[in-house]
């Protein structure tokens, strides 16, 4: 697969942040993944030199000005996982679809802890383990968001 | 791991060093961020033009709520809109009877208050938003309205329905603001028992029907049912404006304190409308003739309970010698107290009797000159020794509107 445009790439970032903004009913707001991490993560193992840990860190930024109550809180979480997953891309990408979603829930979940623990010292503790849901869903998502992302690239290339 | 040495093992080398190199350069750039935006205030621009940036974006993401809404409202059918019509207008007539005796009663009870305590500030501009979208998950209750700091609107500024409280804004963009609700676990709004004026904090508790009060020790006189309101307290919200109703109070013996649980009056699901309020910042004591005259150009109240203008007691004395000096012939044991004291039931009293002859007595010296002619007029017949109050009548000169006022009853 070569590597898509900056283009493509920042058009599919887009599209994920609509979706994760988003407004839905409550009890499916929770379940909700958080399409722009899946996206970015998508990229950053597929494509590392494009999607590299700056679109990590824009995106969080994206994420912190829609949903965040400290400037920059999403944009650490995603850029830590950004970085894990340019630095195990080739492992990651090697993986059957099974495995990369387990992987894809464990970066998820660093993600959502890094958030916690940001909420926890910025004075806005968030406890209820609703917030962990997104995690699995994410995880399950996966394999379609994944096949989604790579049907478009590779219709495009 | 090594985070600024170069990865001998990794075949790829991006632009700009190492990915660790970037990711710490990143990391550090968020972490600094972070800190900016929640210790410092540095980045309340940065912000104000994030929030102008996302705005058509959040916009257009709650253009197909809204389109779906425009589309059931253009059509409703023409008896329920008739129907609705007519039940606002029954509600607004209801409101504004309600809203003159208010007036009236605010009024009174400044009066009564005195120069002691302070009223509790009022409404000063009110300006109604439009919600753009409404985020009620269990984590974040935010709503974004469609008014910003071109509007006027500021950080921490109270927002209310017409029902009760609903928030307060959180971040203030150019034409948007971001509202956190009362129920958002992270807020809290120092509240008061109205039945029992005791001061405690409602707490969001994450879904948008209720509050927790959990700072309540179990003992505390709180029973379900119980008004919540504003206390005033913490500076941001007014006192006196309704939050919610208590509609659980759960007492356990081994557990210091009470659990307790309010649901708040306003309804943000249902409301496509929320009011942004102003209030006068200093707190207007006693109503003064000036504030009385601010408060009658703020509100359309019934005129002639307008006015009531309470003279104060050095001002009255001054115009007040031909109302007062009258005043010890016929109460002789109070002749000697002083003038002050006799000015006082004069001062009331033809208020009482015709408070439209003043509808706005914005000014004691209008207030008193008016009351003061009928004041000698019936006591010159009665009593026999008018040589007394005669002199100080023609003395002072300088109100020349009820000297030769005074002349003309005789």
């Amino acid at each position: 697969m070569s590597a898509p445009s900056g283009g493509r790439i920042l058009f599919t970032a887009f599209v994920a942040l609509v979706l994760t903004v988003l407004p839905l009913p409550p009890w499916l707001d929770v379940l909700r993944p958080v399409f722009l991490v899946l996206a970015v993560l998508y990229w950053s193992v597929n494509a590392p030199r494009t999607g590299d840990i700056a679109l990590g860190f824009f995106a969080g930024l994206a994420l912190d000005v829609f949903q965040g109550p400290v400037l920059g809180q999403h944009a650490l979480a995603l850029t830590l996982v950004t970085y894990i997953a340019v630095r195990e891309h080739q492992r990651i990408r090697s993986k059957p679809a099974f495995q990369q979603a387990l992987i894809v829930f464990a970066a998820l979940a660093v993600y959502e802890f890094v958030l916690f623990a940001i909420d926890g010292w910025s004075g806005h503790p968030v406890t209820s383990p609703l917030r962990w849901v997104h995690t699995v869903t994410g995880a399950l998502l996966w394999p379609p968001v994944a096949a989604v992302l790579a049907s478009g690239a590779r219709g495009r290339a | 791991m090594a985070a600024f040495g170069t990865p001998a093992g990794r075949p790829w080398q991006g632009r700009g060093g190492s990915a660790g190199f970037r990711f710490t350069l990143y990391a550090a750039v968020a972490v600094v961020v972070m800190y900016l935006d929640q210790h410092q205030h540095y980045l309340e621009q940065v912000r104000y033009l994030l929030q102008a940036a996302a705005y058509p974006i959040q916009l257009a993401v709650n253009s197909p709520p809204a389109a779906w809404r425009w589309i059931g409202q253009s059509f409703e059918s023409r008896e329920r809109l008739q129907a609705e019509n007519a039940r606002l207008r029954a509600a607004q007539r209801d409101l504004e009877l309600r809203s003159m005796r208010y007036e009236a009663l605010a009024r009174e009870n400044g009066e009564l208050r005195g120069l002691r305590a302070a009223l509790p500030p009022v409404a000063d501009r009110w300006l109604a938003a439009e919600i753009v979208s409404i985020q009620l998950s269990s984590l974040r209750q935010r709503l974004l309205i469609d008014r910003g700091a071109v509007n006027g609107v500021f950080k921490a500024q109270a927002v209310l329905d017409d029902r009760g409280l609903i928030g307060q804004t959180a971040h203030v963009g150019p034409w948007s603001a971001e509202v956190i609700l009362i129920t958002d676990p992270e807020h809290a709004v120092p509240v008061r028992i109205e039945r029992t004026g005791l001061r405690t904090i409602a707490v969001g508790a994450g879904d948008a029907a209720s509050l927790a009060l959990p700072y309540l020790p179990a003992n505390a006189d709180i029973k379900s049912g119980d008004l919540l309101v504003t206390s005033g307290l913490g500076g941001v919200f007014p006192e006196g404006y309704p939050v919610a109703r208590v509609t659980e109070v759960h007492r356990d013996a081994v557990q210091p304190l009470a659990q307790v649980r309010a649901e708040p009056l306003a309804h943000v699901d249902t409301d496509s409308e929320v009011m942004l309020v102003w209030f006068r910042a200093d707190r207007p004591t006693a109503p003064t003739p000036t504030t009385g005259k601010s408060l009658g150009e703020l509100k359309s109240g019934i005129p002639s309970l307008q006015p009531q203008a309470v003279p104060p007691r050095p001002l009255s004395a001054a115009p007040g010698p031909p109302a007062a000096t009258p005043q010890p012939a016929r109460a002789r044991p109070q002749a000697a107290v002083g003038r002050k004291q006799p000015a006082e039931p004069q001062a009331t009293e033809p208020q009482a009797t015709k408070p439209a002859a003043a509808p706005n007595a914005t000014e004691p010296k209008a207030a008193i000159p008016q009351s003061a002619p009928p004041e000698p007029a019936t006591p010159e017949p009665a009593t026999p020794e008018p040589a007394t109050p005669e002199p100080p009548r023609h003395e002072p000169p300088t109100p020349q509107r009820d000297a030769p006022h005074a002349k003309e009853q005789q």
